[in-house]
Parts: structure tokens; sequence; C-alpha cells
């Protein structure tokens, strides 16, 4: 009788080492095991090298007074001012630079990215050389370029560039006028905020009867009246009470006046043209990414030229625009880092900077600058992201 | 008789439909919004371009010893023409330059196949360039070995540096940044992909100037006692882990684009992990990201100027350093001009690269 071959009715129990699942444990089980080890690793060597060093740890330096000085802070600032308001005049002074380079940056972008498409030969080329030239060349570069060979070459104060006599450029600054408030002027403030207020109403109105009856108003016109000329009236009825401080030459420099510190100026300027051109790229590919027919459609509908691109075409290429243009609003504000190459004060050069030479608490220090960081990074973030969501496409 | 259509000949376009006078109607002068635009760019260029051009090149003085060399009022390009060499080669000794000069030529011998059509170990050349030949430039470059005189790492500088960075930043954060998209995308795994998560958000979340200040005063604390790292390793390291992140990124974003399908029938085979990722999906996915990955090439070429802030210098750092000589005063406008010129042939020829690259891998996906 032949063999009958045994049948077993289990199928072959897979080898443990197969079972993806087993392996994908096993893998996470090794590299937590792998990170963990590192870092004990370097914690402890970090631990003994401070100790034999003779550093201290923990954040009490931040108590202690500084005794640096400041070339621009935003707060009252000496050098008996301690470690912590260094910090926070650094923070500042990023800050500051940040957003005024992201206001002007986009302003710049958004004008090249649209001459970039303009249907005038010339206009489109001067974008494009602008767009090319610029991202090309290193931002460390172009910083050190208007600090070093432009603003400290510009001429001494008595031959101060002026432009109309109110903004004055030369080598220790910009001179701008500044505004000083006079009595009274708290009634012109009220009135803008009620001119505001007045114009959410409007604005809010004008749409519920243009859902219920499909009339339109002139919401833009009648804002934009309302939130400049109500405060201009009351600024007159009240007796006109601002006055600017211009600038004036007196002995060798300028007196009054708001001052813009060269270091200020050229890292500002270089920001905002380096990260523009950037801009004005998403901004071309915003534009770009609207299809023709949907111009098309909005002339056929009757829409004018304008209110094409109000209704149709911006608000579809600000889907595309957005995202990127917060990453460039995310690098400028790390970029503004580089004002440590001009002694620019902000937050790497007087806390990473300075601080950490004088106490050589690298560990603290470097975890707070990061941490900074990436807390402002994330609020870009989030504040964007918000604003794209109002934008996002909203399918019924 | 049988009529015979016999057209007409074709009559010559209007005058002012062809010509340049219709195209300058067209492109120029459409309408008056238009012509105002284009006399207002004429007047800048006229205001502009004659004073930079005369600057640039016909007032300029190019042979000299010393800033009383210039004196034409143009750019004094004797300063750059004169120190040349050290922009090039940092302070590399002069007698020793030709090994510098040997890993650019055999660098350019080696890439040149790879622009061939017809040319068919190109990944095997590829491989070579990118993991073999650093190795050798090393050894070159650093010396004590094969009887060449040690040249410490301290006196490379200038545009050899430049390029030793972004080279080596290159080689480095793209096997990394693979590793970590995988990583990140890694379902079945929570551990190993929310590590991934970490690592990229940190990096990307903060400046390379902090990760450089990082790199030169934390690193040595992290290293046992008596360990110690050369500065320039130490800022390579910082600017690997910093790209590495951002080209994780770009990867993942190749890597979503590829159709479900694909790894289906990658599965459906009886691939492994690696085999599937290596052959199907890999493959098609950097082929999509290449133009990011190029960016990310460009980007980290113009941060390789940041190491002059921890004191390595690169071209910018060399060119900034050179301005201090009292024998060239005021030429600071033409270090930086020329600097710039520098970075800017490279960065324009990386993204020109891309482009064509782009044209010629595109395998006909499109419908």
């Amino acid at each position: 009788m032949a063999d009958t071959p045994t049948v077993s009715s289990q199928p072959a129990k897979p080898k443990l080492t197969r079972d993806p699942r087993f392996r994908a444990l096993v893998f996470q089980v090794l590299a937590l095991i792998a990170v963990a080890a590192f870092f004990i690793y370097i914690v402890h060597n970090t631990l003994l090298n401070m100790e034999q060093r003779g550093i201290s740890t923990g954040f009490a330096f931040l108590d202690r007074p500084s005794g640096f000085a400041i070339l621009q802070s935003l707060i009252p600032y000496s050098e008996s001012s301690t470690y912590g308001r260094t910090f926070v005049v650094g923070l500042l002074n990023t800050i500051l630079v940040s957003v005024l380079g992201i206001i002007f940056a986009t302003l710049v972008g958004f004008l090249v990215g649209v001459m970039r498409l303009s249907r005038n030969w010339l206009i489109s080329k001067l974008a494009m050389v602008y767009i090319e030239l610029f991202r090309n060349i290193p931002l460390l570069l172009q910083i050190v370029f208007w600090y070093f060979a432009v603003a400290f070459n510009l001429p001494a104060p008595r031959q101060s560039l002026a432009f109309g006599d109110l903004v004055f450029l030369n080598n220790r600054g910009m001179y701008v006028p500044a505004p000083v408030v006079g009595e009274g002027f708290w009634m012109t403030g009220v009135a803008l905020v009620v001119a505001i207020v007045a114009v959410v109403l409007l604005v809010r109105w004008a749409r519920r009867r243009f859902e219920t009856t499909g009339k339109t108003f002139h919401t833009v016109y009648a804002a934009l009246a309302i939130v400049v000329g109500l405060p201009l009236l009351v600024f007159f009825a009240t007796g006109a009470p601002l006055h600017w401080d211009v600038p004036a030459l007196k002995g060798f420099n300028f007196r009054g006046g708001l001052t813009v510190i060269p270091e200020l100026f050229a890292l500002t300027l270089a920001l905002t043209i380096y990260t523009a051109a950037f801009i004005a790229e998403t901004v071309r590919s915003g534009i770009q990414s609207v299809s023709h027919g949907q111009t098309e459609a909005a002339s056929a509908l009757g829409l004018s030229h304008a209110r094409t691109l109000r209704l149709v075409v911006i608000p579809q290429a600000m889907r595309v625009i957005i995202p990127p243009l917060t990453s460039q609003y995310l690098n400028l504000t790390k970029n503004s880092s580089l004002a440590v190459a001009i002694g620019y004060p902000d937050l790497v050069a007087v806390f990473a900077g300075t601080t950490l030479n004088q106490t050589g608490q690298a560990v603290e220090i470097i975890a707070i600058t990061m941490a900074v960081y990436l807390t402002l990074s994330l609020a870009i973030s989030l504040l964007m992201n918000w604003y794209n969501a109002k934008m996002a496409l909203r399918e019924r | 008789m049988a009529n015979t259509f016999t057209p007409l000949p074709d009559q010559p376009p209007p005058p002012s439909s062809v010509g340049a006078i219709a195209w300058m109607r067209a492109h120029l002068f459409s309408s008056w919004v238009n012509s105002a635009l284009t006399v207002l760019a004429l007047y800048f260029l006229a205001a502009t371009l004659p004073g930079l051009i005369d600057w640039l090149f016909i007032s300029a003085n190019w042979v000299g010893d010393n800033k009383d060399a210039c004196v034409s009022g143009g750019a004094c390009w004797a300063f750059v023409a004169k120190r040349f060499e050290i922009f090039i080669y940092g302070f590399y000794p002069l007698d020793q330059v030709w090994r510098i000069n040997l890993i650019f030529v055999g660098l350019l011998v080696l890439t040149a196949p790879l622009f061939l059509k017809s040319f068919a170990y190109k990944l095997y050349l590829a491989g070579f360039i990118l993991f073999v030949f650093p190795v050798i430039a090393f050894f070159l470059m650093s010396g004590g070995v094969f009887g060449l005189v040690h040249v410490e790492t301290a006196k490379w500088g200038g545009f050899t540096l430049t390029l030793l960075l972004a080279a080596v930043g290159c080689v480095g954060a793209l096997p990394l940044g693979i590793l970590l998209a995988l990583g990140r995308r890694a379902t079945g795994m929570p551990v190993v992909k929310s590590l991934c998560v970490m690592f990229i958000e940190l990096w990307r979340g903060v400046p390379l100037i902090t990760v450089l200040f990082m790199s030169s005063v934390m690193l040595p604390l992290f290293l046992p006692e008596g360990v110690s790292f050369d500065k320039l390793l130490r800022a390579l390291i910082g600017i690997t882990l910093f790209q590495s992140a951002y080209m994780a990124e770009v990867v993942r974003g190749g890597l979503q684009a590829i159709p479900k399908g694909q790894y289906e029938a990658a599965d459906a085979l009886g691939l492994g992990y690696w085999r599937k990722y290596g052959l199907i999906i890999l493959p098609q996915a950097l082929k999509i990201v290449i133009p990011g990955i190029v960016n990310t090439f460009i980007e980290l070429f113009k941060d390789t100027t940041l190491v002059t802030i921890v004191g390595l210098l690169e071209l910018l750092g060399m060119v900034k350093s050179a301005l201090g000589d009292p024998a060239w005063p005021d030429v600071s406008k033409e270090g930086y001009v020329f600097a710039a010129f520098m970075f800017w042939i490279f960065c324009f020829g990386m993204s020109r690269y891309s482009l064509w690259l782009e044209r010629r891998l595109h395998t006909g996906h499109k419908r």
C-alpha cells in the first residue's frame, strides 16, 4: 500500500521573522533604543564637559546685568539691564525687521509678479531680469552689499540724499518725519474705530441685500469714504492735532524725526528685494493657474475687467498663492537672523551672539533661540493657515 | 470646357501686421496704459543702463597693483584680478593648487558623459561621482598620503570651499532626506514616523545660522573629552542635517504623487520593502521632484555663504576679508559684485539645467 502523504489541515505557521507586524515592532524598538542611547550619551558628555569647564547650568543668568549697550531697542534698555531684557530687545528687533520685510516684500512681490505677466514686452522682461537676478544671489551677499558697499558709502549728513525735504538718506541712516500726537488726537482714533464698525455693518447689510434681492452695492467706495472721511472730518474739526516732526540738519547731523539706523535699512532692503523675487514667481504661478475659461466666462456674463479680476481671478489665484506665500514669510523671518553679519541687534546677534559669548551658557541660549524661531514659525503658519482655510474652495 | 478652380495668389499681409512696427504695436503700445508703461520703462533703462555699463566695462580698470591704478572712475577690476587666486583657492599653498585643479578637471571629465544620450553606463558613473569620487577628492585635497603634502582644512577657502560645502551637502542630504521621507510615510510604525516628523519640523523651523552656531559651540560639548571635530566638519554636519530636512519634504511630495496602483502592483509582484521602493516607487518619485531637488541644491549653494559667520572663509568670506587690505581702500562694490557674479552664474546655470533635465526625463505621462 502506497504511503499516503499526511496533509495537515493547518497551513504551515509562517516564521515570526517574516511577520510584518512583528518586524515593525522590532524595528521601532531598535530605533527608540538607538535614539535614547544617543541622547543619553550626549547629555552625559555635555554634563561632564560643562562640569569640567566650570559652566553653570540653569536660567539664572537671565537675571544678571548684561553690561553691554545695544544699538537700537524698542523698549528702554541700558547696560545695567538684565540678560532677560537683552533677550526681549533682540526678539522685538527680530519681529520689527520681519514685519517690515514681510510688508514691503509682499508689495514689491505682487507688483513684480503682475509685471511679469504684463502684455507689455518691456515690462515683462524687466520683471524677469529682476527675478532671475536677485533670487540667484545669496541673501547674505545682498545684505553685506547693501550695508558695506552702499549704506557705508552714502554721502555724509551735509550732502544727504533728500527726497522732497522730508526723507533724508546719509551714511548715518535714514531720517523720516515722525508723527507727533497733539491734544485731542484720541477723538480721531475713536472716529476711526467707529468708522470701521460702521463699515463692517455696511458690508453685512450689503451682502444680505445682495443675497435677497440680487442688487449690488458699491461697498468698496462707500467703505473707503467712511474709513477715510469720518476720521478726517473729526481730525480737522478738532483742529488738526497732529504735526510731523520733520528731520532737519543741525550742526553735523539731523535732529528730529525718526531715525532708521543703516543696519535696519540695509537688512530690510535686502530681505525685501530677495524675498520679493520669490513672491513674484509665486504670484505669477498663482495667476497663471486660473484657467482662461474663467476669464472668458466672466466677460460672457458681462462683468467688467476690474470685477473679473476682483471676483473671479484673484480669489482663485489666492488659493494657489497662499501656501507658498506662507513659506516665503517663514523664510523671511528666519533669514532676518542674518542680521548678525552686519551687526543689526536682532535675537541671534544680541542673544545667541553677545550674551552667549559673555555667559558661555551655550545649551540654554541656543535652546531658547531655537524655541523662539520655532514659535514664530508656528505662529505665522497658524495665522496663514487660518487665512487659507477662509479662502479655501468651499464645495457644496 | 471644364471650369478649373485656380486660386488667386496670396495677398501679402497688410504692412501694419508684420515686421518690427507691428511687433512693437502689439507688444509695447497696445493701449495708452501700455504706451505709458513702455515710456516709463525706457526712461528707467536710459537713466540706469548707460551709467552701469560705463562703470562695469568702459571706464573700468583691469590691471594694476594697488588702488592708485584705479583712477578713471569706473570699477576697479584690478583688485579682483590681483586677488583672483585667493578668491578661488583660499589660503591653499599655491604650489599645491594643481591638486584642486585636478579635482575640478576630473569632475568635469567625469560629468561630461552624463549629458550624452548614447552613453550606457550613466548609473554606474553617477554612483562613482557621488560616492567614490568625493573620497578620492578628499585625499587629494587633504594630502598626507601617497607623498602628497598635508594641507590642513583651515587653509581651505575661497570658491573651492564653497563648492566643497555645496557638494558634500548635496551628496549627504539627498540619501538622508530620502530615508527621512520614507520614515515619515511609514504606516504601521508610529514611533519611527513621529521621530522623522520631529526631526524634519525641528530643522525646518529654525534658521540655518542657529544650526551653525549650535554646531560650532554645542557640538564640542556633546562629544566625549579629548575628541574634537574639525571646524569644517562640524559646519558640514550642520548644513547636511539642515538640508536633509528640506530634501525630505521634497521627496515626500514625490512619494505622495505616485498612484496607489504602483504600490499595489509592487506588492502583487511579491517585492519586499526595499526592492519595492528602490525599483518601482523611488525612481518615479524622484523624477517628478527633480525641480524641487535642484531648488534645494540651489538654496544649499547660496546658504554656504553663511559659514563665514562661524569663521570659515568661503568665497564671500574671502572677498570680505580682502576688503580690509589698506592697499585697496573702497573696493567693496567691486568685490561684492564679483562674488555675486560667481554665485549667480552657478545658481542660474543650475536652474536652467533643472529645466533641461525636466524636459529630457519627461517620459511621456502627458495625456
